[in-house]
């Protein structure tokens, strides 16, 4: 996983949510909400800890499991609202 | 009170009042008028009658929450059926379970989970007629354009409604079982009638109501939503799974859809007190906040009033074996200092209760006891399984049938009842009934455990956190993800654990039983 924006969120969801994993089971495409490991409050966490870090806001609509299923989605929605973010 | 008239009646005498009346509301999708939803669901009562179904069957109703399956809970009631709700959301095979159990003669589906749930009833041996209907056509159009394609190929006789006995049924609710499997309570008109009717008397809506439906229809919470609602004439607003759990969007549509009436677990009440923003919307149109299903903690309450102080607050309670049976106003405002949970209140009119020891007598005035119920709204019993439906009761000498709600309550001076805790191993999680015991049978499925344990634990932000002991033969344990990937294909997403801990083996009792209190020791 080279990019560090990626690595901050990969951190955070293994701190705050899968305490104790082997961080090599975490992958770019794991499912994060059809997988089980973020149920709506998890979600909504994730989302408070991504917009504060990376400045970005989502809108309403865009949480959901079509956006936030898994790292590549989540990183591919930050990088659409702010290209710098890193 | 009138529970000779049977529940879809009371719909029918609303649609003949005020054809024109807004029923239901998809937001953003569609709506249809009582006159249509009325229309609609005769046709679906007609194809129904062609394909076999008649007084006393099953309907299974495998829809997400929408206009059609409104629409479909009626058609069931209208031709004499009982209506069977199961969630669409959750594995295929536990649908399937349900709809087998209950032997339905007719599944009203989602075309995009047909073929998962036709594979999964097959391999029960069981082959209801499927009737698909596409779910992405909103606003009623789904069930029409069905019902078209059915009638092009044959078509369906006019049938008159059914007026259905008091003790015949009219729907069943799968709930959590202890043995891993869920079991079916069902309910009659008398049963469904009688509720409704208290709620009537009790929150005294009116036509120009809008209510809320958050919480799904296999839930009993959906009772009061969907037919106090169309009993009086008002608007059912629907709330998709998707919007009810994310704290933002549903404080918006509350505000936008002027919901007066609001009734959902306490839980996504929290998370709009806390994520939801309330401040930055008007609801000037909430009158009423109804919750039941679990504890709301003291905090939240005082939170979510502060931001909506002018609806009336009711904290409601009741297993699904009675629907509501004790009910307790909030008197505002919730004081600074108070952090103890409200009562769950007094027994609700049309019921009787009575606090008992274990051998069944009456316990002493303030003394913890189980709470017991008796009355028209208390269940028929659970679907094929008499044992436990005997288990579920005790006679009195005149007769009297009292269900065991597995509650421990105390009586205060006022009739006024607390609740103390469980007597068993069900927990309320999200408003959901949960039995630990189903959650173990779930993780015994996976190749790799060779012992589980769930235990649930208080939790000030989710109410309850549920962790799961596991051991296992294999050297290489599944990872955490993998075992949560697992849960999530096998339950449904509310019984997964919070928690997952691996021990080389969960420690025993001197009858070589797990033992469940040094478990709690190693949380």
């Amino acid at each position: 996983m080279p990019d560090a924006l990626m690595q901050k969120i990969k951190n955070f969801i293994m701190d705050e949510f899968l305490p104790g994993e082997d961080p090599d089971e975490l992958i770019e495409t794991t499912p994060l909400i059809s997988g089980g490991i973020l149920d709506s409050i998890a979600t909504l966490k994730l989302v408070m800890f991504v917009e504060e870090q990376f400045s970005v806001n989502f809108a309403p609509h865009e949480v959901d499991k079509e956006n936030l299923d898994d790292l590549v989605s989540i990183v591919r929605l930050i990088r659409a609202k702010n290209p710098s973010a890193a | 009170m009138g529970t000779d008239v049977c529940l879809h009646e009371l719909f029918i005498a609303s649609a003949r009042r005020s054809p024109q009346a807004l029923a239901v509301v998809e937001p953003g999708q569609g709506s249809i008028s009582y006159g249509e939803l009325d229309a609609l669901s005769d046709r679906l009562r007609d194809r129904l009658a062609e394909l076999g179904v008649g007084r006393g069957d099953r309907v299974g109703i495998f829809l997400r929450k929408s206009i059609d399956s409104v629409a479909t809970l009626l058609a069931a009631l209208k031709v004499g059926a009982a209506y069977v709700p199961v969630d669409p959301g959750a594995p295929a095979a536990r649908g399937a379970y349900i709809l087998h159990n209950c032997a339905v003669k007719v599944a009203v589906v989602e075309t995009a989970l047909a073929g998962k749930l036709a594979a999964a009833l097959a391999n029960l041996g069981a082959a209801p007629t499927l009737l698909a209907v596409d779910g992405l056509l909103d606003g009623g159009a789904g069930l029409l354009a069905a019902l078209d394609d059915a009638d092009q190929r044959a078509s369906a006789a006019a049938v008159d409604s059914v007026a259905s006995a008091p003790d015949e049924l009219a729907y069943i609710l799968y709930t959590s079982g202890s043995t891993g499997q869920p079991k079916g309570v069902m309910l009659s008109h008398e049963n469904a009638v009688s509720f409704v009717d208290w709620c009537s008397e009790t929150f005294s809506p009116t036509a120009a109501d809008r209510f809320s439906s958050h919480a799904p229809f296999h839930f009993d919470l959906s009772i009061l939503d969907i037919h106090a609602c169309l009993k009086h004439g008002a608007t059912l607003v629907l709330i998709g799974e998707d919007i009810g759990k994310d704290a933002p969007r549903l404080a918006q549509l509350i505000a936008d859809e002027r919901i007066s009436i609001w009734y959902s677990a306490p839980s996504i009440l929290a998370l709009l007190a806390q994520f939801g923003g309330l401040a930055k919307h008007d609801y000037s149109a909430l009158r009423q906040v109804l919750f039941a299903g679990e504890v709301f903690a003291v905090k939240h309450l005082r939170a979510l009033c502060e931001f909506w102080p002018t609806p009336r607050y009711f904290n409601l309670y009741g297993p699904t074996e009675t629907n509501v049976c004790t009910w307790h106003e909030i008197p505002l405002p919730v004081p600074p200092e108070r952090n103890t949970p409200y009562p769950i209140g007094q027994v609700c009119s049309h019921l009787r209760a009575r606090v008992v020891d274990e051998s069944g007598a009456a316990v002493a005035a303030g003394s913890e006891g189980e709470l017991c119920i008796a009355g028209p709204g208390v269940m028929r019993g659970y679907w094929a399984l008499p044992e436990q439906t005997a288990k579920g009761f005790f006679k009195d000498p005149d007769g009297s049938a009292w269900y065991r709600t597995g509650d421990i309550v105390t009586e205060a001076d006022d009739a006024c009842y607390t609740y103390r805790g469980r007597r068993d191993r069900m927990v309320k999680r999200r408003g959901y009934r949960v039995e630990l015991g189903e959650i173990e049978a779930g993780l015994y499925r996976h190749a790799k455990v060779k012992e589980a344990a769930v235990l649930a634990f208080a939790d000030e932000l989710a109410g309850v956190s549920i962790t799961a002991f596991l051991s296992s033969d294999d050297a290489k344990r599944p990872s955490l993800i993998e075992i949560k990937r697992f849960c999530a294909e096998n339950l449904p997403l509310y019984m997964i654990p919070d928690k997952f801990n691996w021990l080389d083996s969960l420690p025993k009792t001197s009858t070589d039983k797990v033992d469940y209190q040094r478990l709690k020791e190693l949380r």
